[in-house]
């Protein structure tokens, strides 16, 4: 008997294709913004994440200033360090995998006819080791070479994209503005940060070339230490600031002028922001729900009339009101899976598609696609049945006389 | 009234009313539609129901085919007090004893003739080769073997009243109820419909109620009830063609 009443149900969905497809649209449409919209916000919030944790999430940052929350004016009046800063903090402190000073300046950098304008970053070998940068090519400075600052250089990807092109840069001299510098290595492509920026950009010279013969005194802008494994960050961070506010002579009970930032510190700042970009996303995707579901409601409710003489003929050639609405409940249920199958089929490969073109990870989310399911399963079925049930219990001349 | 004296039910009487009212409506609202009726059909009798509009003849009619229920009074069939039914049992008395023929048709939109003709067997249970071998026979019986396919927009008016009396008769009722038949159709459609209904009655014996106020569709009737202000007019009464 389910089995008649469920092919009845799907030959009477097709006869009325209109209506059916409508019904269809309005649950699709709900299912479909719901997943890819909240699909994209997890990817979104994944990145980042993966993003920072590709920074090295064990990793500290120094700066002059007072970071974030100071105004402008702070930091520039600060005093920048010196590389013995970044020698003292690898001395003294314990427990610490590498400490890289690190100064830059936009320079223009040129190859033959080509030239590129990109970030120039003085820094020693460390810098590679705290950022979990691989050599593609090449090597790094050697000990001598950072000592002497003499002008060799390792290049990011996308410069050495524009200067050379698919020739192999090793070896061969470019020149920074004025000075002439040998490349001897290459680094990994590491491709864009989820802000958009170019992490390949850059030029790495030994630290005491770049204070000697690009910035022209012997400030180090910033000096990025990594901690050990299994070292926590917190107290790294701690010491350093004892250790900072020592040397800079700092009476205590005084601000710092300069900062300490953890990179789990900001991990959880953007983690944040962008679960509550999430749930921005999740909330539009909840209206279109909704508004798919008035849809599907108003096609139940304008068919009602032509429906409830369909019911009137049926009691009167004999139906019992339960079999009536067995086949509209079937005929609902039949349709709102239908087209809530479609709207998760529709909603993934839409999700997929913005993933790769945002170029963030997918990830499905079971319990998204659940509730979307659910929810405009439930308006069909509702407003399918219950419009129905009111019918099916009139007298059926009342039923047959509907107009 | 015509009998052939073979059948021993024939006289049988299988349709009583006794002292039935219809009102609709309440207080000073109330409209009276039926205002105390008896009527007795027996079984194979092609009876027309007569009467202006508003006589309270439709009312009766839902009454005979327990689409609707009277306000008082009793109504027998084959013995069964049908005011002690339930709804379900009176969907069921529907299903398995009476047929219905609509004036405005009622076919099922978009749905081909053959499984229109097919729904009350569905409802029946009967299983789907036999259900399809039986209306192929009762369209067969209407004249409507070419058009099983199509759907009541497909058709004319008179075939769509053809596939509605094979979708009455494919279940082998015991009455046919037919609600002003021909009141939608052309003088000539109208006689081939009533050709056809009567046929039922004489050569299948099947018992017909027909409301009608058209005297000459009423004249294929063995009998005329005449109905007036919602009572019968006794004077009306009348057997045998005119």
């Amino acid at each position: 008997m389910l089995w008649e009443t469920f092919l009845l149900a799907q030959r009477e969905i097709r006869r009325n294709v209109l209506r059916s497809s409508l019904t269809i649209l309005g649950i699709v449409i709900g299912v479909a913004a719901v997943i890819t919209m909240v699909t994209l916000g997890s990817g979104a919030t994944a990145k980042v994440t993966a993003d920072i944790s590709n920074l090295g999430s064990n990793m500290l940052m120094l700066r002059p200033g007072q970071g974030f929350h100071g105004p402008g004016g702070a930091r520039s009046s600060a005093p920048m360090f010196k590389t013995d800063d970044a020698e003292a903090i690898a001395r003294d402190i314990s427990g610490l995998a590498a400490v890289a000073p690190l100064s830059s300046k936009m320079t223009q950098t040129i190859y033959g006819s080509r030239n590129w304008s990109t970030s120039v970053i003085g820094t020693t070998d460390d810098f590679v080791k705290v950022r979990n940068w691989p050599l593609e090519s090449g090597r790094l400075f050697t000990e001598g070479e950072m000592r002497a600052g003499k002008t060799v250089c390792v290049l990011g990807a996308t410069v050495k994209k524009e200067l050379f092109g698919g020739q192999d840069p090793l070896g061969i001299s470019i020149r920074l503005r004025k000075l002439s510098c040998q490349v001897i290595g290459v680094l990994q492509p590491k491709g864009q940060t989820s802000f958009g920026t170019d992490q390949d950009d850059l030029v790495l010279i030994p630290m005491r070339a770049f204070q000697r013969r690009i910035a022209g005194n012997t400030d180090v802008k910033t000096i990025y230490v990594s901690a050990e494994d299994g070292i926590s960050t917190e107290k790294v961070k701690k010491a350093i600031e004892t250790l900072m506010r020592e040397r800079r002579h700092i009476p205590i009970g005084d601000e710092s002028n300069f900062h300490v930032r953890d990179m789990k510190e900001i991990m959880d700042t953007l983690t944040n922001s962008t679960r509550v970009l999430t749930a921005l996303l999740a909330a539009i995707a909840a209206v279109s729900l909704l508004v798919g579901g008035i849809g599907i409601m108003n096609i139940m409710l304008v068919s009602v009339t032509e429906r409830t003489r369909e019911i009137g003929i049926r009691l009167a050639i004999g139906a019992r009101e339960r079999e009536v609405l067995m086949q509209f409940l079937v005929e609902a249920v039949v349709l709102s899976s239908f087209g809530g199958l479609a709207g998760i089929a529709l909603g993934l490969a839409a999700a997929a598609a913005g993933a790769q073109a945002l170029n963030v990870p997918f990830i499905f989310n079971i319990k998204i696609v659940l509730i979307a399911f659910l929810f405009s399963a439930a308006v069909g079925v509702i407003f399918g049945y219950f419009p129905a049930r009111k019918a099916a219990r009139l007298d059926p001349i009342e039923a047959l006389r509907h107009e | 009234m015509k009998t052939t004296g073979m059948d021993p039910n024939q006289n049988q009487t299988i349709i009583r009313l006794r002292g039935v009212t219809k009102v609709y409506g309440r207080g000073s609202a109330a409209m009276h539609a039926l205002k105390g009726i008896d009527m007795d059909i027996r079984q194979g009798e092609f009876v027309a129901v007569m009467g202006p509009s508003g006589s309270g003849k439709s009312t009766v009619m839902n009454i005979l085919g327990c689409l609707d229920t009277p306000t008082r009074g009793q109504y027998f069939f084959y013995g069964m007090d049908v005011g002690k039914l339930t709804r379900d049992q009176r969907a069921l008395l529907r299903r398995h004893y009476l047929g219905f023929v609509f004036q405005g048709f009622n076919l099922l939109n978009r749905t081909s003739a053959l499984e229109n003709v097919e729904l009350p067997l569905i409802y029946r249970g009967t299983p789907v080769a036999k259900r399809r071998k039986l209306a192929v026979e009762a369209l067969a019986a209407v004249g409507l073997s070419a058009w099983e396919s199509h759907t009541p927009g497909e058709l004319s008016g008179g075939q769509q009243q053809r596939v509605a009396i094979a979708r009455a008769i494919v279940a082998h009722p015991r009455v046919l109820l037919a609600d002003e038949p021909t009141g939608n159709l052309d003088s000539s459609r109208s006689r081939e419909i009533m050709e056809l209904i009567s046929a039922f009655n004489r050569e299948l014996g099947l018992t017909i109620i027909m409301v009608t106020h058209e005297t000459s569709m009423a004249a294929y009737a063995g009998r005329r009830i005449h109905f007036m202000d919602g009572l019968i007019d006794n004077g009306g009464e009348q057997k045998g063609a005119l």
